[in-house]
């Protein structure tokens, strides 16, 4: 499978997604379970993937310059700093780690 | 009266562009990081505009960079996990929309967290139309160029790793996730879902332990443990700024 074909496949997928939502009747919300566990997949989804890209390396997990850049970030959210300058500077406290040759 | 009225309707017009704007500047960040993934400009920007939903996109292209392309069937999956709440908004945003066939198409389209959080925050039916439709307008535009000036950035930066953009994406994340831990019964299921996927890691193929840590979300939400109270529709940090 190419990358094209994935990229397509994912995007026409995330599409029917938001098209289907004004297709089926309101009533399907009426029970409060299938919204709590989409919400919760979201959570869920989002903690995995946070996870994987601070220690995944492959198939095997690999403590690196990524664990510190993750600790700056964490701080900087619960300090409300806006989420460009968060992600710019987790960046940059990962590239300094790694020109002082650690990570 | 009509006075009232224009004044909600400016508050949503606010509203819409200053959520619109700081989403927007997301945008840069995954265009740099897609094309860390080992996507090209185009891809890049095709994803911003046909999909349009940035939590899919940064998953999408979080899964191709530690799995690469063989991981294409869990890339799409976590994408379009993601993209389910998309379709919870469209069924509370439908109604408010309205109109033809055509009109829906166009705002299922552009149905996201921050359309649907500025949308239904309005007082009047008006109002939230205005709304949508302001903040609709101004992600819609602002994402798709900022993407694409991620995009060039990140072609011209060269090695992701050195310039730290590996650990950009961890932070994107949390960045996504952090509006959304409000609750005991999130933070359960965030904590839990981390640890499945760490533990996964060494087992399974690239991409497949973020999709099992999705079984946590599934559990605890069937059962309802740790509910203490019903989260908001949309949890957004920048909500109404």
């Amino acid at each position: 499978m190419t990358l094209w074909l994935l990229v397509i496949i994912a995007s026409l997928a995330c599409l029917a997604l938001k098209l289907a939502g004004y297709l089926v009747p309101p009533s399907v919300l009426d029970k409060p379970a299938p919204s709590r566990i989409a919400n919760l997949l979201t959570v869920a989804l989002l903690s995995a993937l946070v996870a994987v890209q601070t220690l995944g390396s492959g198939t095997g997990l690999q403590f690196d310059a990524r664990v510190p850049a993750l600790v700056v970030a964490v701080v900087l959210f619960a300090l409300r700093v806006p989420f460009v300058i968060v992600v710019v500077l987790a960046a940059v406290t990962a590239a300094l780690i790694r020109l002082s040759g650690w990570g | 009266m009509s006075g009232v009225r224009s004044r909600e309707d400016s508050a949503a017009v606010r509203a819409g562009l200053a959520v619109g704007f700081a989403a927007a500047a997301y945008g840069v960040s995954y265009g740099a990081l897609a094309v860390a993934a080992g996507l090209d400009v185009w891809q890049t920007c095709v994803m911003s505009l046909l999909m349009f939903t940035g939590g899919s996109q940064f998953a999408f292209i979080g899964v191709i960079a530690t799995g690469g392309v063989a991981a294409g069937p869990t890339a799409i999956a976590s994408a379009a996990i993601l993209g389910i709440r998309n379709g919870i908004y469209g069924v509370r945003v439908a109604p408010i929309i309205g109109g033809p066939w055509w009109k829906k198409v166009a705002a299922a389209w552009v149905t996201i967290d921050e359309t649907t959080a500025v949308s239904t925050n309005q007082p009047t039916k008006r109002s939230q139309r205005i709304g949508f439709w302001t903040t609709a307008a101004a992600t819609f535009v602002g994402w798709n160029l900022t993407s694409l000036v991620g995009a060039l950035i990140g072609d011209a930066l060269g090695d992701p790793r050195a310039w730290g953009l590996d650990a950009a994406a961890a932070a994107a994340f949390v960045g996504l996730l952090w509006p959304r831990l409000r609750q005991v019964q999130t933070i359960a299921v965030a904590s839990a879902a981390a640890v499945v996927a760490i533990v996964l890691t060494p087992v399974l193929l690239p991409g497949l332990p973020v999709l099992v840590a999705g079984v946590v979300a599934v559990v605890v939400g069937g059962f309802n443990w740790f509910a203490n109270s019903e989260p908001p529709l949309v949890p957004l940090e920048r909500e109404g700024a």
